[in-house]
């Protein structure tokens, strides 16, 4: 597996109302096999950030390297998972959407759908690998997501919220899924997230970043053994520290909206 | 299944529709009021629909016309998609393409009939043509929007799974634009269907429903032109509904992408 660094990237975007900052001077370095999740208020520049480490979006200074190498657009070192249920293709089966990668890649079609079913596997669904997105829940369409980004076997996983609009039992088991299919491949990620208990159960580490303009805050390694017990006293001590730097220095309104969180 | 149920109602529905018309008129054909050559009863009617059938002659002007509207179609089809995915992909194609898309398009085809007669003659290659042009529009215009339309996040989730843009055109694009391009090529048929007999009344000679409808004319023939009607609505309904219907059900709603109406 290989590792990130991100050098003083900065981005402005220039809109019809005016040029708003999207990241400011973020320099990170992420080790290979790294979990990192980055948390912030609304607004911080999480998905920018991980946006430009996609590919998408060019930095307007600074640079990122994987592995050693400069990026320079996407590429399939790197796999992404986006918020949107709709990231899937709805005319493709789950099979379909998840062999996707493996055919622009050029990989035989036998081949190719051993594959798909193998990650299909991973996200327990085997049962739904003929089913189109339509008929599969939010969760599992998140899931055929997942397999899909991995199943061209990307050194890197970036994530951009991809449970968010999921209610929190399915959540919970998807938090579970990912640690797992973590342990097992060992992917260096990038997990974005509002959720401070996601954060705290996922992370190596977790980097708390801060709005306008968007800025790292404050860096919290998190050792704890895996798998992680959200009820332990250190959890929970965990996440009271990483709302402590939420809570400061963000707007008026931003500790409220952290804690009404983290309480539900 | 629930399905079925619905299905079996609206064909119940839609027979007692046609039932109650045929028996309104059948009415207004017998009341006395009007001359039974100018309105011929519907077993009149039955009796040379049924004769020209048999002596296949009505099968014969209906091949020519179905040629015509197919060879046209397609050729909407061909042209039509191509430019109406440059023009929604390439800005400069939009922007030379769109003023001159919109100023064709209100013409109406049967007002070109005579200028295309002058041009290419009488038969076949005109009344292609004048398919052809009535087709096209809404071709180039709702794959225009279809792929105007196409998610954003698609073509993201593409790219960086390392799509080439050629891959992204025929497995992204394509299927993505398709609830929009099945649309297009529904109103094409349909604005080609009716453009033919339009077309083949002046500029057909000798064969095809429209010539047979402008003939009967002549020797005031009512029961053959409504005759000719019937074959006209009834091969229209059932080329819109079965095959682009099946075409319909086979992918975009099987996809989930468009969606049966309710009730
Ligand atoms: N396409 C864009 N055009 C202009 N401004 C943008 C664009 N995308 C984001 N921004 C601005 O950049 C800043 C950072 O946005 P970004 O989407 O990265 O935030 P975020 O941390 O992901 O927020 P959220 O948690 O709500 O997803 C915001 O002020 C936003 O208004
Ligand atoms: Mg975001």
């Amino acid at each position: 597996m290989v590792p990130i660094e991100i050098r003083d990237v900065s981005l402005i975007y220039d809109t019809p109302g005016g040029k708003v900052p999207g990241v400011k001077d973020v320099t990170l370095n992420i080790s290979a096999s790294e979990f990192v999740c980055i948390v912030g208020p609304s607004g911080c520049g999480k998905s920018t950030l991980l946006n430009i480490v996609a590919g998408f979006l060019s930095p307007a200074a600074g640079e990122i390297r994987i592995g050693g190498k400069k990026v320079d657009g996407h590429g399939m070192d790197r796999g992404v998972v986006f918020q949107d249920f709709a990231q899937l293709f709805p005319w493709r089966t789950a099979l379909g959407n998840v062999a996707f990668g493996l055919e622009m890649k050029g990989v035989p079609k036998d081949e190719r759908e051993r594959i798909a079913h193998e990650q299909l596997r991973l996200v327990k669904l085997e049962k739904f690998t003929a089913s189109y997105p339509h008929h599969l829940s939010g969760g599992m369409q998140q899931r055929v997501a997942i397999a899909r980004a991995l199943a061209y076997n990307p050194a890197v996983l970036l994530m951009d919220e991809p449970f968010a609009a999921l209610d929190a039992l399915t959540r919970d088991d998807m938090q579970r899924l990912l640690a797992d299919v973590w342990r097992e491949t060992r992917k260096t990620v990038i997990y974005v997230t509002h959720n401070v208990s996601e954060a705290v159960y996922l992370a190596d580490r977790v980097i708390v970043m801060t709005p306008h303009p968007g800025t790292v805050k404050a860096e919290i390694r998190i050792p704890l053994p895996r798998p992680r017990d959200p009820l332990s006293v250190e959890f929970l001590d965990f996440q009271k520290e990483l709302l402590r730097h939420l809570g400061h220095g963000a707007s008026a309104s931003e500790p409220t909206k952290a804690n009404g969180k983290t309480t539900a | 299944m629930t399905e079925s149920g619905q299905h079996r109602r609206s064909l119940v529905r839609g027979t007692l529709a046609l039932l109650v018309a045929a028996a309104a008129y059948e009415a207004m054909a017998r009341s006395g009021y009007f001359a039974p050559a100018l309105l011929p009863t519907l077993p009149a009617i039955g009796r040379t629909l049924f004769a020209s059938l048999a002596d296949g002659s009505m099968i014969e002007h209906a091949a020519f016309t179905l040629y015509r509207v197919m060879f046209g179609f397609a050729l909407s089809v061909v042209v039509g998609l191509p430019l109406g995915i440059l023009m929604a992909r390439f800005q400069h194609v939009g922007n030379f393409f769109l003023p001159l898309v919109s100023a064709l398009m209100p013409i109406p085809s049967f007002a070109l009939v005579p200028l295309f007669m002058l041009w290419f003659g009488i038969g076949n290659l005109t009344t292609i043509l004048i398919v052809f042009y009535a087709a096209t529009f809404p071709m180039i215009f709702n794959t225009w929007s279809g792929v105007r339309s196409v998610n954003p996040i698609w073509l993201r989730a593409a790219g960086a799974m390392g799509a080439s843009e050629h891959r992204l055109f025929w497995k992204v694009i394509i299927p993505g634009a398709s609830p929009f391009i099945i649309t297009g090529m529904r109103q094409a048929f349909l604005r080609a269907w009716i453009a033919v007999v339009g077309a083949e009344m002046i500029a057909a000679s000798d064969w095809g429903l429209g010539w047979v409808i402008f003939d009967a004319k002549e020797f005031l023939n009512t029961d053959t032109m409504l005759a000719s009607l019937i074959v006209i609505g009834i091969t229209g309904f059932a080329f819109e509904r079965f095959v682009f219907g099946s075409i319909e059900r086979a992918t975009v709603m099987r996809w989930g992408m468009m969606r049966a109406a309710k009730g």
